[in-house]
């Protein structure tokens, strides 16, 4: 390996130093918060006052409109943090670390609120709160899964090595999560023949699918202005760590 | 391959002379299995029918447990460290530390589910098929505990969360492993649970060591 | 307020769980952001990034 002493200034160069990452990404936040706070108004406003009802699950179909947004949220945060973990075990990329951090707890909170909202759609179509269907089931298994990464991450005093084992335990469990849907779902079929009310029609109405789309937005940029946010924090605690630890050897010297 | 097989030798004596452990899971197996009519009460139709999920949740436990004794007491004693300079590749040692533990943890847990067959009145043909299974299941239960213990080396108060990170991943096992043996979705879903409980413990098994070998390489120093 | 129709109570509870989850992330993150910062202000960081 030959070490360069005059890096290249390339944008992924400046994004490797945390301090430049800061200072590249802050000018994205205050934009992508207005950007989400106009979004979610506008998506509540068509959830409930610009959509109709569907002829088949009547109002509860505006339930939807905050379950398919989580739902999918769940999905792309893992997939955002399995990216991470690879940046960090190849490239050694010191942002991805971060990132990877600051995902899991977000991940969580809207595997959480995807359970919430799927078990109260589930009450009025269903008449259940809890199913055992293949999805809410997998589902169920990504919240304990994020909730492990979570306490791993807490396992540890140092960051650094926190961090790549976390990233092997993360992509571990990207291998394993499509077989774990593919058993919960083989299960699921198993138990009850005859399937439940999936609420996937192939036939969407316009109506329909325009605050869907608006709140999925609004869910994809609330997560990603959160993340950016996140990460800044954790990159400045890294900061303090750093500055205590000195300052701790200074006043042992 | 000398040193791999001494790595199983070391581990499996020390499992063996250190006071006991092995008979210690064994026992709890069989408790928690025995416990179960306590709590669900003693109809025998009822036990006969969940005994297959018994004894896969008893078996489970039971590995979980003894996870932490996997690696945590080599982390301490600096015998990892060494096992990390050592002429042999790390993969090769975790792959030996695994199959040690399964040889360990899951195979004296095989021999007694006949007893525990009996005491939840399980039929001849039922109790067969659950060895089987046990058989082709718990060598993935083992690969799966051997990340977790690996991931959880490093840190000082891992011991209780290598069981959390590592049950989400063996849903699938103890899907398959139960569905191998009840024959709720006929004879042949039974058998294509079977083949894949086979196909995940070859799976698991091959791939774990690398990443536990990977994830205690870069958990240590 | 539109006519939610026999399960009124629960899209509302629906609505009313995510976003107080909303909520309670975003105040989560904006305090743990503003705690580092004061945090790292009362350490005196000699290396400012970029903000006064």
């Amino acid at each position: 390996m030959s070490i360069e002493t005059s890096p290249k200034q390339s944008w992924w160069n400046r994004l490797a130093h945390p301090g430049q990452f800061v200072i590249w990404t802050r000018p994205f936040i205050l934009p992508l918060a207005i950007l989400t706070a106009v979004l979610l108004a506008l998506g509540v406003w068509f959830a409930f006052f610009n959509s109709p009802a569907d002829y088949q699950m009547g109002d509860t179909v505006r339930i939807m409109y905050v379950h398919v947004p989580t739902a999918w949220l769940s999905q792309f945060v893992y997939a955002t943090m399995a990216v991470s973990a690879l940046g960090t075990l190849v490239w050694r990329h010191p942002m991805a670390d971060v990132s990877m951090k600051a995902a899991a707890p977000l991940g969580a909170a809207f595997t959480a609120m995807a359970l919430f909202t799927g078990a109260l759609w589930g009450r009025p179509t269903w008449g259940t709160f809890w199913e055992w269907d293949g999805r809410m089931t997998s589902t169920l298994v990504m919240l304990f899964i994020y909730l492990g990464i979570v306490a791993l991450w807490r396992a540890f005093d140092d960051q650094l090595r926190a961090a790549r084992v976390v990233a092997i335990f993360t992509l571990v469990g990207a291998v394993n999560i499509p077989i774990i849907k593919f058993s919960v779902d083989w299960w699921s079929t198993l138990h009850q023949p005859s399937s439940v009310f999936r609420a996937d029609g192939p036939t969407m109405p316009g109506s329909i699918l325009t605050p869907l789309f608006i709140m999925f937005f609004a869910f994809t940029f609330l997560f990603a202005t959160l993340q950016l946010l996140a990460m800044h924090t954790e990159v400045k605690r890294r900061r303090v760590m750093t500055l205590e630890r000195r300052a701790a050897r200074g006043e042992a010297a | 391959m000398s040193g791999f097989l001494a790595v199983l030798r070391r581990e499996l004596r020390l499992a063996l002379r250190g006071g006991g452990e092995v008979l210690t899971l064994l026992l709890f197996f069989v408790i928690v299995g025995a416990i179960v009519p306590f709590a669900v009460g003693p109809d025998k139709a009822l036990l006969a029918r969940i005994a297959p999920g018994i004894v896969w949740i008893a078996a489970f436990l039971s590995m979980l447990l003894g996870l932490d004794r996997l690696f945590r007491p080599d982390g301490e004693d600096g015998t990892l460290s060494l096992y990390r300079l050592a002429d042999l590749p790390l993969v090769a040692v975790v792959a030996a530390k695994v199959i040690a533990h399964w040889l360990t943890a899951a195979l004296p847990l095989i021999v007694a589910s006949p007893f525990l067959a009996l005491l939840l009145a399980m039929d001849g043909e039922t109790l067969l098929r659950t060895i089987v299974s046990l058989l082709l299941g718990t060598p993935a239960l083992a690969a799966f505990g051997g990340i977790g213990a690996a991931v959880t080396v490093a840190t000082r108060r891992g011991g209780l969360i290598a069981p959390i990170l590592i049950a989400p991943l063996c849903v699938p096992v103890l899907i398959f492993g139960v569905g191998a043996i009840s024959p709720l979705g006929g004879p042949d879903q039974a058998s294509a649970a079977m083949l894949f409980l086979a196909a995940l413990s070859l799976m698991a098994l091959a791939l774990s060591p690398f990443a536990a070998a990977l994830a205690i390489d870069w958990g240590e120093d | 307020m539109i006519e939610l129709g026999q399960h009124a109570q629960f899209i509302i509870w629906a609505y009313v769980g995510v976003f107080a989850g909303l909520l309670a992330l975003v105040s989560w993150t904006l305090l743990d952001a503003r705690r580092t910062q004061r945090r790292l202000e009362a350490l005196g960081d000699p290396r400012r990034d970029g903000k006064s």
